[in-house]
């Protein structure tokens, strides 16, 4: 009987022998799939606690990453602005391939946080408010940057970044070249390419550039003749004297936008 | 001579008897989990809402598969002996190793019925939370160009469902499976019961660090080698459990390509086939 016992624990030792290379293999491939990535290090021990780290290595990391964003819920109720962030962090750590946790987290910190910290009536000076308004916007970039290293294979977040960048950073050129990466997915959607055009437009130095973009959109079909995009074209090609025969937007009707 | 016959009528006859002793209560925590989550999560933006359902879904899945896969296992063997059905079961012209199939196909089969009607619960569920959410924004999107609410629309079923998730629920199962195989090569010397969930769970927990103790291992780290002898005993003895959490990826919007998800199905069913054969090795000289 332990003779037996023994030579199965043999066995089972030369199995676990044989199959390594696949083993090694197998997660090799997953990473190359963007499986198996999350980082579970000690400084996330040390944020989610003993028994936390236990459930993240036991298969448990998105029920647990669904538990502390309800808690990150309800900081943001209570406009614990510095708690949620940690909480954040801890989620996306532990879920670094949702989308939705890296778009919301920086949405929070760089809308919701910034303005809360703009409007600090326990907060005195204006220059401070300033300040940790731009460290909340700058918090929600960072969010977006890290969620963008860690899907790179996704626009979303590339659309995303472009909105921070126009509407709280106003960095154009920034802006425009994010939203020039998300129109280059297939799966992008179809404003991220009007978008980039109408950032470049604002771009100190690239508005023929810009003029030259938006009028291949515009050739690409009706689907992209917005009428932003043709009163954009149309107030260019006065800005730029393209000359009359050139012109693409006099095909166009007027517009009301 | 029909040679699967008894194998059949153990599985059917052991299949019976855990439903009957009410295994599939669990079902009804299932779903109050899931409802109670969904109605929870009305305050929520759509994505999130979708996000945690699956979230929690799956992850209650894998927990109510792996504890039915562990405790029916570890419990059948004690309670045959103790009901002595053991012994006259064998006393027929049944192979000890054809007994414990049987057992372990008719857990096998309890687990893929538990993991099917937990997948239509929770796909019911996301199905009603989408056509709620569809019919919301059709509603606030009157008026808007076809364009928009096309857009609005499919951003909405990009959040739901995910064809990727039927791998994932496939991957589930398969994993119990393995820990019911484990659980049965564990209870084939064990004396009871209670050393056989023990042992389980914590062979669970291990084989969750077994990828991390194989790398350890392999990357040749310049240490003493009996520190590397811990890491070595536990990637050749213990099964890479890590490798079948595919289901915490795929619900963050990963897809799992078919080469990936056969290999891993193929480990799967690799390390049930050899935890059962050398269950079968220590039963069969087993003293009863």
């Amino acid at each position: 009987m332990s003779g037996r016992k023994f030579l199965a624990i043999g066995l089972l030792g030369v199995f676990g022998a044989a199959i390594l290379p696949f083993q090694s293999q197998l997660q090799a491939k997953a990473q190359a799939a963007h499986f198996r990535k999350a980082g579970l290090s000690i400084d996330l021990r040390e944020r989610i606690g003993q028994a936390g780290f236990l459930a993240a290595l036991s298969g448990f990391r998105s029920p647990l990453a669904a538990i502390l964003w309800i808690k990150a819920h309800t900081a943001w109720e209570n406009t614990e602005w510095g708690r949620m962030a940690g909480l954040f962090e801890t989620v996306t750590t532990l879920q670094p391939r949702s989308l939705t946790y890296w778009d919301m987290a920086a949405w929070h910190m760089a809308w919701n946080a910034s303005v809360a910290a703009l409007q600090n009536e326990k907060q005195p000076s204006e220059a401070l408010r300033i300040r940790a308004q731009r460290a909340y916007i700058q918090l929600g970039k960072d969010f977006l940057e890290r969620g963008i290293s860690n899907n790179p294979d996704r626009p979303e977040l590339h659309v995303q970044l472009g909105v921070l960048l126009r509407d709280k950073l106003e960095d154009h050129c920034a802006a425009a070249d994010e939203f020039l990466k998300a129109a280059q997915f297939p799966d992008a959607p179809p404003y991220a390419a009007r978008f980039a055009g109408y950032e470049m437009a604002k771009c100190p130095g690239r508005e023929r550039e810009a003029y030259d973009y938006l009028r291949r959109l515009y050739q690409a079909g009706e689907k992209q003749r917005l009428p932003t995009l043709i009163n954009l074209l149309r107030k260019m090609e006065n800005n730029l004297d393209i000359p009359q025969s050139d012109r693409v937007a006099s095909e166009d009707k007027p517009s009301e936008n | 001579m029909n040679t699967s016959g008894p194998t059949l009528a153990i599985a059917r006859n052991t299949f019976t008897e855990l439903v009957r002793q009410k295994v599939f209560f669990f079902l009804l925590i299932f779903a109050l989990l899931i409802i109670g989550n969904s109605a929870f999560m009305a305050k929520f933006s759509f994505q999130e809402q979708f996000q945690m359902l699956k979230d929690i879904s799956l992850g209650a899945m894998s927990v109510f598969t792996s504890l039915i896969a562990i405790l029916a296992t570890a419990n059948f063997l004690p309670k045959d002996m103790e009901d002595r059905t053991i012994y006259t079961l064998l006393s027929k012209p049944v192979p000890r190793y054809r007994y414990l199939l049987g057992k372990l196909l008719g857990i096998i089969a309890l687990l893929a019925v538990a993991t099917l009607l937990m997948s239509v619960l929770f796909l019911a569920i996301l199905w009603l939370r989408e056509s709620t959410v569809l019919a919301e924004t059709r509603a606030q999107l009157q008026g808007a160009s076809a364009e928009e609410i096309s857009l609005a629309l499919k951003e909405v079923t990009n959040a739901t469902f995910n064809a990727n998730l039927l791998p994932g629920i496939v991957i589930i199962f398969i994993k119990s499976s393995l820990l019911a195989s484990l659980t049965l090569f564990l209870s084939s010397f064990a004396t009871s019961s209670i050393f056989t969930i023990i042992m389980a769970a914590a062979l669970y927990f291990i084989g969750h660090l077994q990828a991390t103790a194989r790398e350890y291992w392999l990357s040749g780290v310049d240490v003493e080698w009996w520190s590397r002898l811990l890491p070595a005993l536990v990637a050749l003895l213990f099964p890479d459990l890590q490798a079948f959490n595919l289901t915490d990826d795929i619900i963050a919007g990963t897809a799992v390509p078919v080469a990936l998800f056969l290999n891993t199905a193929g480990l799967g069913i690799l390390y049930v086939t050899v935890y059962f054969t050398l269950a079968a090795l220590v039963f069969s000289g087993r003293e009863l």
